[in-house]
């Protein structure tokens, strides 16, 4: 597609959305929001690049291979599956640590958060795939 | 309520398989997509519906009293939301190429496969 | 040991994640799908074990105790299914070196084989009928991916009648769980299993499992559903309608045999007397269709369809031998259906054309193929001494146990017929001499690893046979485990229940 308005558009609301999508899924877990939305968003977000520019300025966009996206979110979701094996719990427990930071807050970390992240780059590559196939032909 | 969603989902559903058996496989994909609405609809109000009651614990006590709305239906129909989301892209980008490689919308033209 | 009930979901999906992150090096991409898929064998064989020696094996996922979390549950059944995938994911894996181009792997055939074992596994193992939900999803955006994968036209419209047909189904199976959750307020199978009994509403709980019917019998490819089956499995490479031919239908058949036996007995008479009706016509349309067949692969899709009416029967009669009859022949049957459609998927590559009439001569210039073509076809016909012989011998002892001569009758006769068509292959493919007006041959190259797979098949095919004793009774006991239904409650909600 040629048109101006879009790609101008296209530039302002990127960094917005990218934003938007990592908020979504680093709140998800006590909040509305998670990987699955978020990386929807992110999705969108290149999605829209791809149709605004073409397909091979929004790959360039991408940094990497979605399907290596794919593969990289599918390890890290195995991983915080098995993480609490070594603690000696069933599979998918989820592990909480609790990191003080500065002052008196602590910000609680938690396995699942890993899943999310890797449910997110799951999502993310899968959607570029298929929107990319479907804009590259 | 219930009798309103009820209504709703039969008419998803009417909606859903009348579209099906237009002869298009664009309204193919429209009626599978509406098919899988009614089906989340319909596991929302046959688990009962439960107004303005999070299930939440709130933060000064440890467990939540009272009535409280039934998080699992809604957890199973985002599930199956997310699910039917791939599903539906996927089956597009098939059907596209199909339309490409048929060069028709008409499902009956579609039986090389068959004798 | 609870372990060994997470391998058969974790390893294929472990090799699909290295596999895509490798699809720069063609190399690792070949070695570790196959090294992955000998794992799985591996793990599903030491489940096999375990579970024979300590019974029920059961794993509360996260840690969320029963009913309320995802529950995996191994019983002698599972266990046995989850084995074969294992051998033929294995047998898939190697063939697929030689049989899958390059295009295709650079489009992800290996994960996404890998990811459909990962979902045939976790069908297998699920203890919650939702999570069985999402794992046939898992399992059908998969098996898509692959039936369309790098395809002309054929393969397309193939693709799409499987994906319109089995949506459709999958709407069946949400709408069934939606009722079934409003109606007994569970989805762990155990919890439901208890519940159903108590509950005051039979005639939702037969809607509901007509409803489970109609999903798991699009699934499963029975009588009137099967349609897209013959339709779409000679469409893609030989070798990806093995693995469906193998796996996918037998899924389907799994999980009617798990709701029919552990959820749905409130009404046997009316609900098995429906699947014994059901079995009978699924075997004769399949049977029909396949004689009426002149193309190897359609022959073979044909059969699918009516050995599925053979498996089903066993559960419509709903005894003790029936239902091990059932097992028996799902694992001979997953077996023998990859070997023969593996061994069309040679000569297809041998003479390029799998229409019977431009096919001859094979047995006169490949006596090794037309051998190990020879014994999963016999054994499909159901003759001795191979493997189906045994399994539809235990059909038939226990169709006269219970009295039902009218699909005993069925039985034998569509058992006639198949060996009918099956020779109707032999006597075309490889007896009659080479048509005058065949196409040239194409070029050929690395056969051995194609055909050592079908012999390995074929081996375990004649040791199923001949040592019949041993796996049949397995099949037993895990028929015991199936009618057992309090083992099975026990064995996931604890003895508190």
């Amino acid at each position: 597609m040629n048109s101006l308005i879009l790609r101008t558009a296209v530039r302002a609301l990127q960094p917005v959305l990218l934003l938007y999508s990592f908020f979504l899924l680093v709140a998800g877990h006590n909040q509305p929001g998670g990987g699955f939305v978020g990386g929807l968003i992110a999705a969108a977000a290149l999605a829209l690049y791809a149709i605004a520019y073409d397909a091979a300025s929004a790959r360039t966009l991408a940094i990497v291979d979605p399907r290596t996206t794919i593969g990289v979110g599918l390890l890290l979701a195995l991983i915080s599956g098995l993480l609490p094996l070594l603690a000696g719990l069933p599979l998918m427990t989820g592990l909480w640590a609790s990191v003080p930071l500065a002052g008196n807050t602590k910000l609680a970390l938690g396995s699942p958060i890993l899943f999310d992240i890797g449910v997110y780059l799951v999502v993310i590559g899968m959607t570029l795939l298929m929107v990319l196939s479907l804009v590259e032909d | 309520m219930e009798l309103l969603l009820a209504v709703v989902v039969g008419g998803l559903y009417a909606g859903g398989i009348y579209l099906m058996l237009r002869r298009s496989i664009v309204k193919i994909i429209f009626g599978l997509a509406l098919l899988g609405h009614a089906a989340n609809l319909l596991i929302f109000t046959s688990a009962g519906l439960t107004r303005g009651r999070a299930p939440l614990i709130p933060v000064s006590g440890s467990v939540a009293g009272g009535t409280l709305a039934d998080p699992l239906p809604q957890a199973v129909i985002l599930t199956a939301i997310v699910i039917s989301f791939g599903v539906v892209a996927f089956a597009l980008v098939l059907f596209r190429r199909g339309w490409q490689a048929a060069e028709t919308d008409d499902p009956d033209v579609l039986r090389i496969t068959e004798t | 040991m609870t372990l060994l009930l997470v391998l058969p979901i974790v390893i294929p999906l472990l090799t699909a994640a290295v596999t895509l992150l490798a699809h720069g090096s063609p190399r690792t991409q070949r070695t570790v799908p196959v090294a992955g898929a000998l794992g799985l064998l591996v793990a599903g064989v030491l489940l096999l074990w375990t579970v024979e020696r300590q019974g029920i094996l059961v794993l509360q996922l996260g840690n969320w105790p029963a009913p309320f979390g995802i529950t995996l549950v191994a019983d002698l059944f599972s266990a046995l299914m989850v084995a074969v995938t294992g051998l033929i994911g294995a047998a898939v894996a190697v063939y697929s070196l030689v049989a899958i181009d390059e295009t295709r792997e650079r489009f992800g055939y290996h994960p996404l084989l890998h990811a459909l074992l990962a979902s045939v596994c976790g069908a297998f193992l699920t203890g919650d009928l939702f999570n069985l939900y999402v794992w046939f999803e898992v399992m059908l955006m998969a098996s898509f991916v692959l039936l369309a994968l790098g395809g002309g036209r054929p393969q397309i419209e193939g693709a799409m009648k499987y994906v319109t047909l089995n949506l459709v189904a999958s709407a069946f199976f949400l709408a069934a769980v939606g009722i079934l959750y409003g109606a007994a307020g569970s989805l762990n199978m155990a919890d439901l299993a208890v519940k159903l009994e108590n509950g005051s509403a039979p005639g939702v709980t037969t809607v509901v499992a007509m409803l489970f019917l109609v999903a798991f019998g699009i699934k499963a490819g029975v009588f009137p559903l099967f349609f897209w089956l013959p339709a779409s499995y000679h469409t893609p490479p030989v070798v990806i309608s093995a693995l469906f031919a193998g796996l996918l239908t037998k899924v389907g058949v799994y999980a009617l045999i798990r709701v029919f036996t552990l959820l749905f007995v409130h009404d046997v008479g009316y609900t098995h007397t429906l699947i014994l009706v059901i079995a009978g016509l699924t075997m004769i349309t399949g049977v029909l269709g396949a004689v009426s067949q002149n193309d190897f692969r359609r022959i073979l899709s044909f059969h699918i369809v009516s050995q599925i009416g053979y498996m089903v029967m066993g559960l419509g009669l709903f005894t003790r031998l029936a239902l091990a009859g059932s097992v028996f022949y799902i694992v001979h049957h997953i077996i023998v259906k990859t070997n023969l459609f593996l061994v069309s998927g040679v000569v297809d590559r041998l003479r390029g054309t799998l229409q019977l009439s431009s096919l001859g001569g094979l047995y006169e210039s490949r006596p090794l193929l037309a051998g190990l073509f020879l014994v999963p076809a016999l054994s499909l016909a159901g003759l001795p001494p191979f493997s189906g012989f045994f399994a539809k011998l235990a059909l038939i002892h226990a169709g006269f146990e219970a009295e039902q001569y009218l699909i005993v009758g069925v039985a034998l006769a569509v058992g006639l017929l198949t060996l009918v068509s099956m020779m109707k292959i032999w006597a075309e493919a490889f007896w009659k001499p080479l048509p005058p007006d065949a196409p040239e041959t194409p070029v050929q190259g690395g056969l051995s690893l194609m055909v050592g797979p079908i012999a390995v098949l074929a081996t375990f095919t004649v040791l199923i046979g001949l040592g019949a004793g041993p796996l049949f009774e397995i099949s037993m006991r895990a028929a015991d485990q199936l009618m057992d239904r309090e083992g099975y409650i026990r064995a996931v909600l604890g003895d508190g229940s």
